[in-house]
């Protein structure tokens, strides 16, 4: 085979790769979206302040130690002792509950009922806020996530696939960090999947989804369901967070990440798990694929930024709800 | 007791349609003018312009722009940072290929380049609908940041990638380059905000403004009644981006005279204009005026208290800062969805009843 060739499946697997970590923030979304009509845009920047929190835990940093200084004149930074993973992500989980709970009380249970744009325009409030918030507990310097994933290109593959070209391919180089974030991702969604099919939570949570009102009339509390999907698009945004934040470091840059699942999630319907991971991976490898045959060698590169919007784009103006969404209907 | 519609006799058909229709409310209208043209100018020195007034004048009539797109036709657009570029480089391309043309007529033209842009990037907005419209205006962003970024004839083929604005003159008078005088700064902006508001506030109380609208409450019940779709749309998309489009040419020729696409027109200052027009108020003209001017003031005024009174360091402030605002976005949405415009409202309200309310 030529190494043509052979680089073009190169790309289409690291675009794969790359889909999969979309998909994953875009799961966040779906799940938010399906349970209470909410366009979660501050999603990124969930995964960016679960990251924060993890990393800070872990190091043992004191929060908001930048502002008591200010305040109090004091020079406080670190307790002094340092966390072990596990119990740090499991600490890590616990805020992310108690902000859904935050969320829930004092932002989106008072405007229950208003326009989904309303909605979306709040989340993007909440997002500026947790940005600020991440910030002024963890301070805002790039922090590297010490969970001892693995990292690099893996040699064992590259020596598997070498034999498949000439003297000049040198075999596929895949990073081992986006292997281990694929088998995450894929246990994560079959484990929510299995969640929302067989507890009584996962069903009592469709029925939400559903109909509201249906749900409220057989004695689904509402509020105990949006906490629980919050919580649950937490873990999923903190599971995204350690992955991009071990692939490029934690820092602000994460909570762009949302941006990007935009279009994943105009492709793929907003209201479909599947959708979402199907459409990651057609906007992973897309990119990754644009980039190689036209972006870089005829259009100066860097077309990354825009190609997945613009697919979305062009995607939509055939089929406005997505490959998997429901049919929109309109009636006056 | 000033404030009344009683014993205001209109005895004409244009004094009854007139903007305001009460007495007071003209004549604050005009001494706010005079201030602004007459006083204003006189005592502003190099902080206040660079910091407070010439931003303000240039984020309102950005504000303007996106309220006649999302808060009279509902069409959410992300797409603002990337049409106030495209404002920008026109401006540069028609200042250095047409150097004897006066600027003003380039600000204009670049206006109208901006809204050619807009109109392309609102034809989709036929179709999708939503905020599946506020994810694809984001394609217009990237892209257009994107392609001012690599195609080198938008920046004149200048090694820094850079565009700085030359040097020009109103009657006499430096208003873009390093020499201009703050009140110069200040006067261009002013003159062109206050076209901008006189022909927002016309076309919204018009037919078209009234198509919008329709089209905002319920398209489909719109379209039934015999309002134009297409035609609403995307005259809202053109004249929306003509406004954001003058006001890019002014950041960029006026305000920052010289500036780099990615830093300047980002994706934040597509949201702080949509953090302005809610916070100040959806479907509002004077709303646009005062979210700018609120989300211009209240960082200088946080930073001058904060860093200044209290000692703090500058980048603590900076995330309170980033704290606050989104904490009063949610707040107004919650607790005043129709903004500072609807506060100015029900003042008015109370006003008239004043002092014997029942």
């Amino acid at each position: 085979m030529s190494a043509d060739f052979l680089y073009g499946i190169e790309v289409i697997i690291n675009g794969l790769m790359a889909g999969v970590l979309y998909a994953l923030v875009a799961l966040g979304f779906v799940l938010i979206f399906k349970a209470s009509g909410i366009f979660n845009y501050a999603q990124g920047v969930m995964a960016l302040f679960a990251a924060l929190t993890l990393v800070g835990i872990m190091e043992g940093q004191v929060p908001f130690a930048h502002l008591l200084n200010a305040i109090f004149g004091t020079d406080i930074h670190h307790f002094g002792w340092e966390v072990p993973a596990l119990l740090a992500i499991f600490l890590t989980v616990l805020v992310m509950v108690a902000f859904a709970w935050a969320v829930q009380h004092f932002v989106f249970r008072h405007l229950v009922g208003q326009e989904p744009i309303i909605l979306f325009m709040a989340t993007i409030g909440l997002a500026y806020f947790l940005e600020g918030v991440g910030d002024l507990m963890w301070g805002s310097d790039i922090k590297t996530i010490a969970l001892g994933l693995p990292q690099g290109g893996s040699f064992w593959v590259e020596d598997m696939t070498a034999s498949l070209g000439g003297d000049d391919f040198y075999g596929f180089f895949i990073d081992k960090l986006d292997m281990v974030a694929t088998v995450v991702a894929i246990v994560l969604v079959i484990s929510l999947i299995a969640f929302a099919q067989y507890t009584k939570q996962g069903r009592a949570m469709r029925a939400v989804a559903d109909d509201h009102q249906a749900a409220l009339s057989v004695g689904i509390s509402l509020n105990y369901i949006w906490v629980l999907v919050w919580s649950l698009a937490g873990i999923v945004a903190m599971v995204a967070g350690i992955m991009w934040g071990a692939k490029s470091g934690v820092q602000f840059s994460l909570s762009l990440i949302a941006l990007k699942a935009l279009p994943v999630l105009m492709l793929g319907g907003f209201t479909s798990i599947p959708g979402a991971i199907v459409g990651g991976l057609i906007i992973g490898v897309g990119e990754k694929l644009f980039e190689y045959t036209i972006g870089a060698p005829f259009l100066g590169g860097a077309t990354e930024n825009w190609f997945a919007y613009m697919l979305a784009l062009i995607f939509l103006v055939f089929r406005p709800q997505g490959l998997f969404g429901e049919r929109i209907i309109e009636r006056v | 007791m000033l404030y009344r519609e009683a014993g205001d006799f209109k005895t004409s058909y244009e004094a009854d349609n007139q903007t305001f229709p009460i007495a007071f409310d003209r004549y604050r209208y005009w001494v706010v003018l005079a201030v602004a043209f007459l006083v204003i100018p006189f005592m502003i020195n190099d902080y206040w312009a660079n910091a407070i007034f010439v931003p303000f004048l240039i984020y309102a009539i950005a504000a303007i722009g996106l309220n006649i797109l999302t808060g009279y036709c509902g069409q959410v657009s992300l797409g603002t940072g990337g049409f106030m570029a495209v404002g920008a480089y026109a401006c540069y391309k028609l200042m250095t290929a047409f150097p004897d043309t006066s600027i003003v007529i380039h600000i204009v033209l670049a206006g109208g380049i901006t809204a050619a842009v807009g109109t392309a990037f609102g034809l989709p907005s036929l179709r999708i609908k939503g905020f599946y419209l506020a994810v694809a205006t984001l394609a217009a962003q990237f892209f257009l940041v994107w392609l001012f970024n690599k195609v080198s004839w938008f920046y004149n083929y200048s090694a820094s990638g850079q565009i700085n604005a030359p040097e020009r003159f109103v009657a006499g008078f430096a208003v873009t380059g390093p020499n201009t005088a703050p009140a110069a700064q200040y006067l261009i902006c002013l003159v062109f905000l206050t076209l901008c508001a006189l022909i927002a506030r016309n076309l919204t109380r018009g037919t078209i403004g009234r198509s919008w609208m329709a089209i905002r409450d319920m398209d489909i019940a719109a379209e039934i009644i015999g309002v134009n779709p297409l035609k609403a749309k995307l005259t809202a998309f053109a004249v929306s981006s003509f406004f954001i489009g003058i006001s890019g040419a002014l950041f960029f020729a006026v305000y920052l005279g010289a500036v780099e696409v990615g830093e300047a027109f980002g994706i934040q200052k597509s949201f702080l204009v949509l953090f302005m027009i809610i916070i100040g108020g959806l479907g509002s003209i004077f709303g646009s005026l005062a979210g700018a001017a609120f989300l211009i003031l209240f960082p200088v005024a946080w930073k001058v208290l904060a860093v200044d009174l209290l000692g703090w360091p500058t980048d603590l402030v900076v995330h309170q800062q980033f704290m606050l605002i989104g904490a009063l976005i949610m707040f107004f949405l919650i607790k005043e969805p129709h903004g500072l415009a609807q506060l100015w409202r029900l003042a008015k309200e109370k006003l008239r009843l004043w002092p014997f309310p029942y």
